[in-house]
């Protein structure tokens, strides 16, 4: 079992589009986090999900790997990208797509929304 | 709570125009926004880091359920 932190770690490094959110997408627990959760669809990402509500420690851990003190957060290939209001900004404007080709490939599509658990 | 916010807000960003909106009346949901020349050439993140930073205090202890941030630059 690997450190709450070196999970996060690996799941920001590691992860095309990563979204951390209260609760899931099938259950979303916060109108912030779900405004992150429908701009990341609307502009196609491969989303994968970390809910931060199972263990405070998640979010505590999150906050001083980024510096970004609330939830959502949306990291591209490890970087911080922002929380609702940024991403909701970035897809009305068309940046987030531009972001996402840029990073992804031109191709890039959404695959199936992963859920990862960090214990 | 609006105003100790505006007035946080105020502090961060002197001559700055700032609002503070209660979305929800329960004083706990809270819209910003803050147009500044502090923002210009600044990226999004750079520029609400800079807004949480002057709310870090009422961020860190649970007074700001929920924050919904708006920056503009000077342009």
């Amino acid at each position: 079992m690997t450190e709450v932190s070196d999970q996060i770690k690996q799941v920001v490094e590691n992860e095309d589009v990563a979204l951390f959110m209260k609760g899931t997408p099938q259950l979303v627990m916060c109108g912030n986090s779900q405004r992150a959760l429908e701009a990341l669809r609307r502009a196609g990402a491969p989303v994968t999900v970390v809910d931060v509500l199972p263990d405070p420690r998640i979010r505590e851990e999150l906050s001083a790997l980024s510096g970004w003190p609330t939830i959502p957060q949306v990291f591209v290939r490890g970087e911080l990208v922002g929380g609702a209001d940024i991403v909701e900004e970035l897809e009305a404007s068309g940046e987030l797509e531009a972001t996402l080709r840029e990073k992804l490939g031109e191709d890039y599509g959404a695959t199936e929304e992963r859920v990862v658990t960090v214990t | 709570m609006t105003e100790r916010l505006e007035q946080q807000l105020r502090e961060a960003f002197p001559g700055d125009e700032v609002a503070v909106e209660d979305r929800t009346g329960g004083g706990d949901h809270f819209q910003v926004t803050v147009t500044s020349a502090r923002f210009d050439g600044l990226s999004l993140v750079e520029q609400h880091r800079l807004v949480y930073d002057a709310l870090a205090t009422p961020l860190a202890d649970g007074t700001i359920h929920e924050l919904r941030i708006k920056t503009k630059g000077s342009q």
